[in-house]
């Protein structure tokens, strides 16, 4: 019989290799298209190739004869389906109705207008090519500030002006600052629009079982409770008839993060055919339809004195929302107002968010999901104040920094920072860097007449998502840990990772807290039969929050298993080490798998004791947790061609402690990528007409292996106080510290000629086009 | 049409559209789902395989075209519950995080070091050129690469 094993070896700030990889390098893992039912149909979804259009009529017919094809599905029949959500609720916010499939317009493309539902994929293909739809084609205005002119086409024709919401936050008093102040510096900032590209597209499986009322949905989802609520909630469902199974799922990034028209829309086709229909978005479709991030203009000032210190900071920021607002579209460029300041000492804030109906795909979560770009706001902002006032960039970032011994700090947008020490992650990345040498080296090369940049970024951002007051849907996470009669350890999280590791490390904590090892125990996620309800993977939270309820649950069952073990031995003073219950006076000791086999067979039980060993915890954090760190990109720029290469790139990320330092650096490089991609390749350009014409991989550029530079990957541990693990979460960290750092660089490089700014992506041909003028 | 193949040392004859992508053979007909559909039209690697020794993208080539080719995917790579020293690389150098990318990833992968033995980074990087990973920002996979090769070559 299989044991438990008990150990004194702890796993807990080790590279432990992953436990869920065997299963994703033999082939063998099973995400949404591996799926396959008896019975099971295809969906292929016809989609608006225009931006704006009425529709005259949908001449089906055809596409209905066709060989294989058993139904078509246009907007008339899905009438009675709820909408696709808006989570966020805020005074003035206009929300269109979002309905699953267009009835009578069409708002961008890619916009779904039918569903043709087949026995084989390619029939529902070629028969998706037989619809007619006749389009009475309408102008489009694709770009949010030509949105805001007068005299712009209307997004939606009830609102004019193309306004979907407004926010205004104020803090300090920012009309005398900016009025005493030495200095002003003023700069339009652009943060493009960037396409999620998880490397699995969307794709949902449903079957509806009709006499049990029951419908399971399989989607590729980082929220598989959310998506249950909803999803039912617009199908007329019963939430605990309604089972969501987020299987393996292939990269979110914030664009998981979303209940999709799609989701509803296979729970319609499955219950109106009676069987199983699976759905797979081409990458095409991911393209147009999956949720955008980014999108933002942002008109920044910043007042300060002649020493640099730093006394108020305004901010415009123009949000494209596209067509409609998905689950959380209005809540993004909120969170860039949050951390407006940074990490910098000033009390005196004020922003204006405008957020704009454009005729593209909505724009929503996607990695760092607003922290980004006020990141990129703000330390831009710094260098061209630094450049203003002939300042060292580090030294005015480490005059104006909020000290260590300031901690909790107060926001001036109403935020309470939890710990940090942000100089010594400068400190340490300039040490490591060997910041003095390089700018010698510049200077040197300067006289050469060539062009080498030092780009600082020192980040700080919002993370474990949060206290559930300041989120639209519950902040908490739960957990369930159930120790089975032989002992083996189960832990069910409610906060269902999908590639960042959490099988590991939550197994690390467990074996760690209960003295065991790490192949007792399963980690599951995903389906919310099996799963207490849960949040999800996003905001950098699943660790900090979902681990803290983890560690808590297996607070109360430690509590559980000492009084069985107390029984058993017959002894008061006990203590559970190395996975036994220990007598501390004569040394006698029961085995986890003996004590949980009798808290089963329940023959005796402590006083006022249930049988069994399952502990369930809902987390709820007091507040958010605040990671910081500095990133230093050295570049040389090519001044035939434009093109930027980095030298060098140094990340210091303090996320507190560290559970697992090789999760925590693959974190660290695939953030560092996205925001190099965005900083460097990366932009969904929409023309006039409101196509997309970065629509596929051949024209979007994409970060790639040869195209990396080395990330050295670096440390300072300040530990949250926020929870008991200390941990901040690291998901994020990468692609906020980077863009700023260096586009930073790169206006560093080029400052000889005068320049002060670039938006990204720094092309070679912008670069090229900059040399050019100014030589 | 009637196509003869060999996938990871198994037989198969088959009727089929012309049109059948060889990825749909391999997921639909030959029940194989390690190899994934990444981007539909060769640019991501998600679907790489190897045809009669070479890394090829199945995603781009019908069935027809590989009829009388062997065909190894991903999992034909491990023996007997061995696992591959490539997929161990990978495990062991956390060279993958939602697993999407890495079957084509390591096909690529063993492709690079059957053509470079002793890889250089240089050589690494340009040999994954082809195969996107969103997850990992490559580093760790080339550490993964690296280990390999160092690994194969002892």
């Amino acid at each position: 019989m299989a044991t438990t094993t008990t150990k004194t070896e702890t796993f807990v700030g080790k590279r432990v290799r992953r436990r869920e990889d065997p299963r994703l390098i033999t082939g063998t893992a099973t995400y949404v298209e591996d799926i396959q039912m008896p019975g099971m149909h295809y969906a292929v979804i016809l989609r608006s190739p225009h931006a704006a259009a009425r529709i005259r009529s949908i001449k089906a017919k055809q596409a209905e004869a066709a060989p294989g094809v058993v139904c078509v599905f246009t907007g008339k029949d899905t009438k009675g389906v709820g909408v696709v959500p808006c989570g966020i609720a805020m005074p003035d916010l206009r929300v269109p109705q979002h309905n699953i499939l267009a009835t009578d317009r069409v708002y961008f493309v890619g916009h779904p207008v039918a569903v043709v539902v087949a026995r084989d994929r390619y029939l529902a293909r070629d028969a998706a090519e037989l619809i007619e739809v006749d389009y009475d084609i309408l102008p489009a205005v694709a770009d949010p500030e030509k949105a805001l002119t007068k005299g712009a086409p209307a997004v939606h024709p009830q609102w004019p002006d193309n306004i979907a919401f407004t926010y205004h936050q104020d803090g300090g008093n920012v009309d005398k600052v900016f009025a005493e102040a030495d200095v002003v510096v003023k700069q339009r900032i652009v943060s493009q629009r960037l396409v999620p590209m998880a490397m699995e597209t969307r794709g949902v499986v449903a079957e509806w079982r009709g006499a049990d009322r029951q419908l399971n949905l399989y989607t590729s989802t980082q929220i598989p409770h959310l998506v249950r609520t909803l999803v039912a909630g617009m199908l007329g469902l019963e939430e605990n008839r309604t089972r969501v199974i987020a299987p393996e799922v292939g990269g979110g990034f914030g664009s998981k993060l979303n209940v999709y028209a799609e989701e509803a829309l296979m729970g319609f086709v499955s219950m109106r055919i009676q069987k199983p229909v699976k759905w797979i978005e081409s990458r095409r479709e991911n393209f147009t339809c999956t949720t955008h991030g980014r999108g933002h203009v942002d008109y920044y000032e910043i007042a300060a004195k002649r020493d640099g210190t730093i006394l108020g900071i305004k901010l415009k920021l123009i949000q494209d929302v596209g067509a409609y607002h998905q689950l959380l579209t209005p809540l993004i460029p909120q969170l860039s107002v949050l951390m407006m300041p940074g990490l910098y000492n000033t009390q005196n804030i004020r922003a204006d968010i405008v957020g704009v109906f454009t005729n593209c795909v909505p724009t929503d979560a996607y990695r760092g999901a607003g922290r980004p770009e006020a990141t990129h706001g703000i330390e831009r902002m710094v260098d061209i104040l630094a450049a203003e006032l002939k300042m060292d960039p580090a030294q005015i970032r480490l005059k104006n920094f909020v000290t260590k011994d300031k901690f909790p700090y107060a926001t001036a947008t109403g935020l309470m920072y939890d710990s940090g020490d942000y100089a010594a992650p400068l400190k340490k990345a300039l040490d490591l860097v060997g910041y003095v040498k390089l700018r010698q080296e510049q200077a040197d090369l300067r006289k050469q007449g060539k062009y080498m940049g030092i780009g600082i970024s020192t980040y700080g951002e919002i993370c474990a998502i949060g206290p559930s007051p300041a989120t639209p849907a519950g902040g908490w996470e739960s957990a369930t840990v159930k120790i089975e009669p032989s002992g083996k350890i189960t832990i069910l999280t409610g906060a269902c990772p999908h590639g960042q590791g959490e099988e590991t490390t939550f197994a690390q904590i467990a074996a760690d807290e209960l003295g065991v090892g790490l192949d007792d125990i399963l980690v599951t996620r995903g389906d919310t039969a099996v799963v207490q309800y849960g949040i999800g993977t996003f905001g950098s939270r699943a660790t900090a929050v979902g681990g803290t309820a983890l560690y808590y649950a297996l607070q109360d069952l430690k509590a559980k298993i000492k009084k069985f073990g107390a029984m058993l031995l017959e002894s008061d003073d006990v203590t559970l080490v190395g996975g036994q219950v220990v007598c501390d006076k004569t040394g006698k000791a029961k085995p986890l798998r003996e004590i949980a086999g009798a808290s089963y067979r329940a023959l005796k039980l402590p006083p006022n004791t249930e049988p069994g060993l399952i502990a369930t915890r809902f987390w709820e954090p007091p507040n958010f947790t605040f990671p910081f760190g500095a990133h230093i990109v050295v570049t040389d720029i090519d001044s035939e061609t434009g093109q930027i290469k980095v030298r060098r790139y140094v990340a210091v990320d303090d996320c507190g402690n560290i559970l697992n330092p090789l999760i925590v650096d693959g974190q660290v490089h695939g953030g560092v990528a996205q925001g190099l991609g965005q900083a460097l390749w990366e932009q969904a350009v929409y023309d006039d007409n409101g196509q997309l014409i970065t629509g596929e991989l051949t024209d979007y550029a994409l970060p790639r292996a040869h195209l990396m530079p080395w990330i050295e990957s670096h440390h300072t541990c300040t530990p949250s106080p926020v929870n008991p693990l200390g941990v901040k979460g690291v998901g994020e960290a990468g692609t906020i510290g980077c863009s700023p750092a260096v586009v930073n660089s790169a206006v560093d490089a080029l400052s000889p000629l005068g320049v002060r700014h670039i938006d990204m992506p720094l092309t070679p041909e912008k670069i090229w086009k900059l040399l050019a003028k100014k030589n | 049409m009637n196509i003869n193949l060999t996938i990871n040392g198994k037989s198969y004859s088959q009727d089929v559209e012309p049109r059948l992508l060889l990825i749909h053979f391999l997921r639909d007909v030959a029940g194989l789902t390690g190899t994934h559909m990444g981007c539909e039209t060769s640019l991501c690697g998600a679907c790489t395989v190897e045809l009669d020794g070479k890394a090829i993208k199945s995603c781009t080539m019908f069935a027809v075209q590989a009829n009388g080719a062997e065909i190894v995917t991903v999992e034909g790579l491990a023996n007997d519950g061995k696992l591959d020293p490539m997929q161990e690389a990978f495990w062991n150098e956390h060279g993958l995080q939602c697993g999407f990318c890495t079957p084509g990833m390591i096909m690529a992968a063993k492709q690079i070091i059957d053509r470079h033995p002793s890889p250089t980074e240089d050589e690494i990087r340009h040999g994954l050129e082809g195969n996107v990973c969103r997850c990992t920002g490559y580093q760790h996979i080339v550490n993964a690469v690296k280990a390999a090769a160092a690994g194969a070559g002892k």
